[in-house]
């Protein structure tokens, strides 16, 4: 076979006149794009829930732009980087935009990335067939949490300094190797100009690779299974003559258009926050961040950024520093257990019982609860109700085998509903 | 007959099967050994620079101008040190709440063994501590005086850290009810004259020895 005519079955645009066929000839472009989009189908009754994936890859690529840009003007180093970052502010031109669209995209990022988790324990997207993507999913959001943190120390002020110590020192909890791993990770007696370096390395080069290699695995494997759905039926169970899913509308154009208007409908909101309120008060940028770091002075009161601060609020609950600790990371970690704690016949809330709603709204308000804690001073009566708000969160999580079992469950339809 | 026909004609050996697996397990762990011996000096790197060890060296403080009850705090390791010369009643006080403390003995804490002792310190009037608080690392701020209004009337005088709440007392022992779980570190010192300290060195004949 002439070279002219080569392609696999199903490469159309391989038999393409011109540049186009002799590009799909040798890589396969409109295949892999017919495949993803054109032929991918996604349930029709998609509601807003459905928007957040697609704006939190909007979000990273935001954010990669926007490092980008930063790291052409910061000069990393305890000498240099507080003023590096003030030189950016005052005198590198729209320096205070390109800042302040990452600052305020990483808050942006784990907002919607909050909705987008929430959205999957509404309507059980985590359950079977879809374990793996949660899991690579939660990988992704461990992955942001470590990348978020690492970029907060970056400006050297002295809510970084403060941040970098008692996060490292987290580590030292771990009995035996603790100590040790805590000097190993600093590179030094105390957080210093060794930490700032190494955390500038992984968070401009390190962590991005990861999260980008976890986000195409979280993409491919959502097109092997498919998008769940508000009312949770796969909608490949019913098909036509053609074997396209009754339920299931082509993602491109259909998804392609309403997401173009989830963004634009998001930047509105996002550049209100960037023009006009950039730290948004103190919980997209502290004020003692504006001073450089101080090894000698704690700010007080010290907390953590906004989304950080639920499970804050669980470690200084507890009167011991590693169980503290523990506890912190089980609240993190229960996550990844949900597909193989949830025990209900149903996926989506809309057809569960009142025992797993009740539970669910209890986990919710708890969570927003403990996120408000972890703001507070660590002073009564926040340190009590923290432990108070603490037990629904785990409730949720390592009851969820026992309640979703007997869980009065309703019948789900053949086909998905429409609501409004 | 041509060469390509005899390799046409060519029966292959039968595959010996053990031999591929013994072939393929050893090369997998000869790699996977080297991998880990390779990770070594990446690892290692972590670890602090000689710079960073040579600056990390004992450091000698002049007692001469510190009053008694007012705390210095000078940094060794670039950690600050909380010196304080401790008045005859805060000495007392120490004694009177055994019961509301965590780690009253110190023996799950950190510090010299010279140290291990009812005052945590050398001499009952000086207090050395490594002013970071044990939970996760915020610094202590000095609450000295007994009954605090924050803290209370039953506060007979120590440290608070601002950070998760911990309360030391004037031993840097902690109170119950603190997340921290050990009482504040005692650093390695040694006393070269009534009035010279030397932080970082348990003796001061051998003062590398930290």
């Amino acid at each position: 076979m002439a070279p002219e005519t080569a392609g696999k079955p199903g490469n159309r645009a391989a038999s393409a006149a011109g540049l186009w066929g002799w590009i799909n000839r040798r890589l396969p472009v409109e295949a892999f794009l017919r495949a993803s989009a054109a032929d991918y189908y996604a349930p029709k009754n998609f509601n807003v829930w459905y928007f957040f994936g697609s704006l939190a890859l909007m979000v990273l690529v935001m954010q990669l732009v926007t490092g980008i840009f930063l790291t052409m003007f910061y000069k990393v180093g305890a000498a240099t980087s507080f003023d590096s970052v003030e030189f950016i502010m005052r005198e590198v031109p729209y320096g205070w935009l390109l800042r302040y669209l990452h600052s305020a995209g990483a808050s942006a990022f784990f907002l919607v990335v909050y909705l987008h988790m929430y959205r999957a324990l509404l309507y059980g997207s985590y359950k079977a067939p879809r374990e793996l993507l949660w899991l690579f999913g939660m990988f992704i959001y461990l992955a942001l949490m470590a990348e978020a943190f690492l970029g907060y120390v970056l400006p050297w002020g002295n809510m970084s300094f403060w941040a970098a110590t008692v996060i490292v020192n987290l580590f030292g909890t771990i009995p035996v190797i603790g100590p040790g791993l805590v000097e190993w990770i600093r590179g030094d007696y105390g957080i210093a100009d060794a930490t700032l370096n190494r955390f500038f390395s992984l968070h401009v080069a390190a962590v991005p690779l990861v999260l980008l290699l976890l986000v195409a695995l979280h993409l491919v494997a959502l097109h092997e299974v498919g998008s769940n759905n508000p009312d949770g039926i796969e909608i490949y169970d019913k098909k036509d003559a053609r074997g396209r899913p009754l339920d299931g509308i082509p993602f491109h154009p259909y998804y392609t258009v309403k997401d173009i208007f989830g963004v634009c409908a998001f930047l509105t909101l996002f550049a209100i926050v960037v023009f006009f309120v950039p730290t948004l008060g103190d919980l997209f940028m502290e004020k003692a961040n504006f001073e450089p770091a101080n090894p000698l002075s704690t700010p007080d009161p010290i907390s953590p950024s906004w989304y950080f601060t639920p499970y804050y609020a669980i470690l200084r609950a507890v009167p011991d520093q590693r169980i503290g600790a523990l506890l912190m990371l089980l609240a993190v970690v229960s996550f990844f257990f949900l597909p193989w704690l949830d025990r209900s016949p149903v996926k989506s809330m809309r057809y569960r019982g009142w025992i797993s709603k009740s539970f669910l709204g209890a986990f919710t308000i708890s969570f927003l609860v403990l996120m408000y804690l972890g703001m507070q001073p660590a002073q009564e009566p926040y340190v009590t109700m923290a432990r108070v708000f603490a037990i629904p969160y785990f409730a949720y999580f390592w009851l969820m085998p026992f309640y979703s079992r007997i869980d009065p469950v309703k019948p789900v339809p053949e086909r998905v509903t429409f609501h409004g | 007959m041509t060469e390509a026909g005899a390799i046409a004609d060519h029966q292959p050996p039968e595959i010996d099967e053990s031999r591929r697996k013994f072939l393929t397990v050893a090369t997998g762990a000869t790699a996977g050994v080297g991998v880990v011996l390779a990770a070594v000096p990446f690892a290692a790197s972590w670890a602090p620079s000689e710079r960073a060890k040579a600056l990390g060296a004992p450091v000698e403080v002049d007692l001469s101008k510190l009053q008694v009850g007012q705390m210095i705090t000078p940094t060794w390791r670039l950690q600050p040190i909380y010196i304080v010369r401790r008045d005859p009643s805060m000495v007392d006080k120490l004694a009177q709440h055994d019961a509301q403390l965590k780690d009253p003995k110190s023996q799950n804490s950190v510090q010299p063994d010279y140290a291990r002792n009812e005052m945590r310190a050398r001499r009952a009037d000086l207090l050395v501590l490594v002013g970071i608080c044990t939970h996760l690392g915020c610094l202590p701020k000095q609450f000295f005086d007994a009954g605090d209004p924050v803290l209370g009337a039953d506060w007979p005088g120590g440290f608070r850290c601002p950070c998760h709440g911990s309360r030391f007392d004037l031993a840097g022992r902690v109170f119950n009810g603190s997340p921290a779980s050990t009482n504040l570190v005692v650093p390695p010192y040694t006393l070269r004259s009534q009035n010279t300290l030397v932080i970082g060195a348990d003796d001061a004949a051998k003062q590398g020895a930290a």
